[in-house]
């Protein structure tokens, strides 16, 4: 495995960054603004971009910043699996932005200035986490994060946004501080380096309980999973605009989160050592055990966007459960659902907007007849609900077809189960919608019989990633090579 | 003799002279004090970076006053770790200093004269503190330091009085417990000097007279830098002492009086009298974690921000007291660095809040409403203060705690470590509180776009510019910790530990 030095992984997460500058100070110019954001959003790309070739072929990007601390560098390292998370959230982000001018304008917000620049800040810890050399460098970006975060949550400033702000940093502050921080710490003074290894680095004859505590600590910790219990923020933090919720709560935030732990999992504590004390077990449980308590939830939720946020936490889940599995297949699913997750979600997310910016209808039980409304928007529906469920000709059937592959592989017959079970009530919470906007007679309707969709601005990035997310099913190719790259760099280093 | 080789001294005469030169010119014209003053302390800031650059390349600095020989003269030792807090007071000095003019000039237009006498006299006891070499002389630095903060802090309101009453006897009974300590060791060993004592005494840690010392020089530090539950005069004098005044006590006086306990164990006794011979370790870091606890519990309780900065102070000093006392080089490491980053964060705060104070008229929570809005750059500088007080990376904050975290795990002091990340979690409520405040009022109507503006009013530069430098220096510090620590505090750090 060849290495090499580059500062193009430090440019990828600088420039949104940097950023903010331009785009505070054209604020009173929208236009000029968001050309801002776009620019930003595809020189981050094309450099996320530009090092796909290097990766695929075998080869790692390093830069070193500055060493903070003695042996603990602030430090990058691009390999498959930051690739493939930093390929998702930067493609994503350019089509958000789009959507964000769409949404923003549509409904007339205020503050559009702010919410620009905090975007930009979160994207770039976002591909910070991606890019991160090692569990110090995750940490900082993780938590830049969090706080960006929140003044995009709490946008509109009023009673609920304060509520919900609050709750959002209790649980990600609260578990980052309370468990990460101190799990790091023991880790470092344990091993001495918290270097990501192809092996983990504690394989240095821990006793299991010690191993044990440290898990819980760290996949508890990275609360922006969302696993049960730290998981009440997601639904919260649905009252930030909903661009916001299709990128951050979708994508980048609580992928973040699941990203986080894959990391943890695979480069801190190493596959061999979860197999031999037989801890993948129990994080396969813990993983189940929301997978199913967050779609029943989901079933009851009449609030779309609480819908698709409840959903979300079940399929982060899945994401884990695919780490946790511990075999080849069931990372490789796990971490191409990573991505196919991302393009089905985002798709219900910006749907959920564009109806709202529409109609002004947040509820499910207020759609009754909007398919011939908005065609178009619940078409993509329709393809997002089918990629989350795991159906073809959606992208989301790839990486469920690896995790049950890979249940089968690592043994779990329960998890095999577990997986079935929830697709059933993913299928039983989406497609419901989709069908009472489309059949129901002209009675029952709500809506007049005319066609009249959202603005451009909103309607054309839905089609967008709806269009991917079949084109997935395709051509999974670029994630799949990733993913699997991603996973035999594991057992090979 | 050139000025680096008489450096050491200028440190403390410079300021020492522009004490009277202050008070001189004042009687000509007021507006001529603050030049003087900032000069003194800014020709004591380049002395100070002159010799910690010279300590870093040429190693420890011996300064006879007078030429005099120790143990009889006076003489001033500097090696890094006092290099390093000799830099962080004089930089502190010069931007509370800077900060001051505004706030004076609304707070105290009678007083100018007498209030930057004061100030730079504070300054100059403050400096010969870290600076000397000599028990007695450090006695008496420390009273002239006292002297002048009781009379600042009492140049505030009504309430100020009282509460500067209330520090001039806890304030005095403190050094009576120092001067009776260091007493002790003089009675036995005739030697003030600290580098003689560190020879004479190892012959003596049998006796329990040498203990006593100990015991009596510790309580005496613990009452100056308001160790809980000897912290009672700190939060009142802080809180209604006038803004500029606070900005230089507040971030100073406690962090001086950790660098001299510091000083005292490593130096006059040893590290291995400190933490093995007596077995104090224990009983002192469960009474860290207990000042801690309280600091944090009690500034939840305030409505009061700058209330609630002095209990937080509380706090912090149950972590440099703690971290001193794990007996790990990492705690040791983490109670030196948060010396630092603790003053620089202090000053952020109280600077913030002196700004608060004079734009709003008032230091309660309710007065930062909307400020956001109105103050963006001077919200910006606090949320990095607030950050670091938090402990987010890559602030300072976060490195020194990792420090003393990384000392309670090596240490197997596990309470310590939670004492930490409890309070870490304590000041992300408290400053979240004051974010959201400051974030959310006044109530906005959330459709209607950028139309509604509101004028952005930002402070005078000279309040404004302090604040950012020592905001940006929080990020840079942060940065580069690991290069202080290798090149400066780990010189301090006895081997073996």
């Amino acid at each position: 495995m060849e290495t090499i030095t580059s500062i193009k992984p430090l440019l990828a997460v600088l420039v949104s960054l940097v950023a903010v500058i331009p785009i505070v100070a054209s604020g009173s110019k929208p236009n000029l603004r968001e050309a801002w954001t776009f620019l930003a959003g595809i020189i981050k790309f094309g450099l996320v971009v530009s090092m796909l070739p290097l990766v695929l072929n075998g080869s790692v990007i390093e830069y070193t910043l500055i060493e903070v601390l003695p042996g603990l560098p602030i430090q990058f390292r691009v390999d498959p699996m930051g690739m493939l998370f930093a390929l998702v959230s930067s493609s994503l982000w350019i089509v958000t932005s789009a959507y964000s001018i769409g949404y923003m304008r549509g409904l007339d917000e205020h503050s559009q200035t702010r919410y620009f620049s905090f975007f930009a800040v979160a994207l770039s810890a976002t591909i910070g986490v991606a890019f991160s050399a090692n569990l110090f460098t995750m940490y900082l970006f993780y938590e830049m994060l969090s706080l960006a975060t929140y003044p995009l949550v709490t946008h509109h400033q009023d009673d609920e946004a304060r509520i919900s702000g609050r709750k959002y940093l209790s649980y990600i502050l609260g578990t980052s501080i309370g468990l990460v921080l101190p799990a790091m710490l023991i880790i470092y003074s344990l091993t001495g380096t918290l270097d990501f290894a192809g092996q983990g680095i504690l394989s240095i004859g821990l006793s299991k309980s010690t191993v044990t505590v440290l898990l819980l600590m760290c996949v508890f910790g990275f609360a922006k999973a969302g696993i049960m219990p730290f998981h009440a923020w997601l639904p919260a933090a649905m009252v930030a605009p909903t661009p916001v919720s299709a990128l951050l709560h979708a994508v980048a935030v609580v992928k973040v989160g699941v990203f986080s732990i894959f990391r943890v999992i695979t480069g801190i504590f190493g596959t061999d050592l979860l197999l031999s004390l037989n801890l993948g077990t129990v994080l396969c449980y813990i993983a189940a055990f929301t997978i199913l308590t967050a779609s029943l939830i989901a079933l009851s939720q009449d609030g779309l966007k609480r819908r698709l946020a409840f959903s979300t936490i079940g399929q982060l889940s899945y994401i884990i459960l695919g780490a946790s599995l511990l075999s080849p297949k069931g990372q490789t699913g796990g971490l191409m659902h990573i991505a196919m997750h991302a393009f089905g979600k985002i798709t219900l997310f910006m749907c959920a907007g564009a109806i709202f910016v529409a109609t002004g209808k947040k509820y499910i039980s207020e759609m009754v007849g909007i398919g011939k409304r908005m065609p178009v928007t619940m078409t993509a529906f329709l393809i997002g609900s089918l990629s989350v469920i795991g159906l073809p000709p959606t992208g989301g059937f790839i990486s469920k077809w690896f995790l049950v592959l890979g249940t089968l592989e690592a043994d779990q017959i329960t998890m095999l189960v577990v997986l079935l079970g929830s697709s059933l009530l993913n299928a039983a919470y989406f497609l419901p919608v989709v069908y009472r906007a489309f059949f129901c007679t002209p009675e029952e309707s709500l809506f007049e019989d005319k066609v009249q969709e959202a603005p451009l601005w909103c309607v054309v990035p839905l089609v967008l990633t709806a269009i991917i997310s079949v084109g997935l099913f395709f051509f999974p190719q670029p994630f799949f090579n990733l993913a699997r790259l991603a996973i035999q760099g594991l057992s090979g280093g | 003799m050139s000025f680096v080789e008489q450096a050491p001294v200028l440190i403390v005469i410079l300021p020492l002279l522009s004490a009277f030169l202050v008070n001189m010119v004042g009687l000509i014209n007021r507006r001529y004090c603050l030049p003087f003053a900032i000069l003194g302390i800014f020709g004591s800031f380049t002395a100070s970076v002159i010799t910690l650059i010279r300590i870093m390349e040429h190693g420890v600095i011996h300064y006879r006053l007078g030429g005099w020989p120790p143990p009889f003269g006076i003489e001033y030792v500097i090696d890094h770790f006092n290099g390093l807090v000799l830099v962080t007071v004089s930089f502190v000095s010069l931007l509370a200093v800077i900060f001051s003019k505004e706030s004076i000039k609304q707070e105290l237009p009678e007083k100018i004269p007498q209030f930057y006498t004061l100030f730079v006299l504070l300054v100059t006891g403050l400096l010969g503190m870290t600076v000397t070499g000599d028990a007695f002389n450090l006695y008496v630095l420390l009273e002239i330091s006292a002297l002048t903060g009781y009379a600042l802090i009492a140049m505030g309101d009504n309430k100020a009085l009282v509460a500067s009453f209330n520090y001039v006897i806890l304030g005095t009974i403190g050094a009576s417990f120092y001067l009776l300590g260091v007493g002790h060791l003089y009675i036995m060993t005739g030697s003030l000097n600290m580098a003689n004592l560190l020879t004479i005494l190892p012959d003596l840690y049998s006796l329990n007279v040498i203990f006593i010392a100990l015991l009596l020089i510790l309580v005496g530090t613990w009452i100056k830098m308001a160790f809980f539950p000897m912290h009672g005069w700190l939060p009142n004098a802080y809180t209604y002492a006038p803004s500029a005044a606070g900005c230089l006590v507040a971030p100073l006086v406690t962090k001086v009086s950790v660098y001299i306990m510091i000083r005292i164990m490593l130096s006059v006794f040893s590290p291995l009298y400190v933490y093995s011979v007596v077995g104090l370790s224990d009983t002192i870091v469960w009474m860290a974690v207990i000042a801690i606890l309280s600091g944090s519990i009690l500034a939840l309780a305030q409505t009061d921000f700058k209330k609630m900065l002095t209990y937080l102070i509380v706090a912090e000093v149950g972590y440099m007291v703690g971290g001193a006392w794990l007996a790990s080089s990492s705690g040791l490491t983490g109670a030196i660095l948060h010396i630092v980053n603790d003053a620089l964060m202090t000053l952020c705060l109280f600077i913030f809040a002196g700004i608060v104070i004079y734009k709003r008229g008032g230091q309660q929570l309710q007065d930062l409403a909307g400020l956001y809005k109105k103050m963006p750059i001077t919200m910006a500088a606090f949320t990095v203060g607030a950050l670091s007080m938090i402990g987010v990376p890559p602030t300072a904050g976060f490195f020194s705690k990792w420090y003393l975290i990384l000392g309670a795990i090596d240490a197997g002091k596990y309470h310590f470590m939670a004492a930490l990340l409890v309070s870490s979690l304590v000041n992300a409520i408290l400053f979240f509180r004051v974010i959201e405040i400051a974030y959310f009022e006044p109530k906005v109507d959330h459709h209607g776009g950028d139309s509604h503006k509101v004028a952005i009013d930002e402070a005078p530069l000279s309040m404004l510019v302090p604040l950012i430098i020592v905001a940006l220096s929080l990020i840079v510090i942060g940065l580069y910790s690991g290069d202080i620590v290798t090149n400066i505090i780990q010189h301090s750090v006895p081997a073996g530990l």
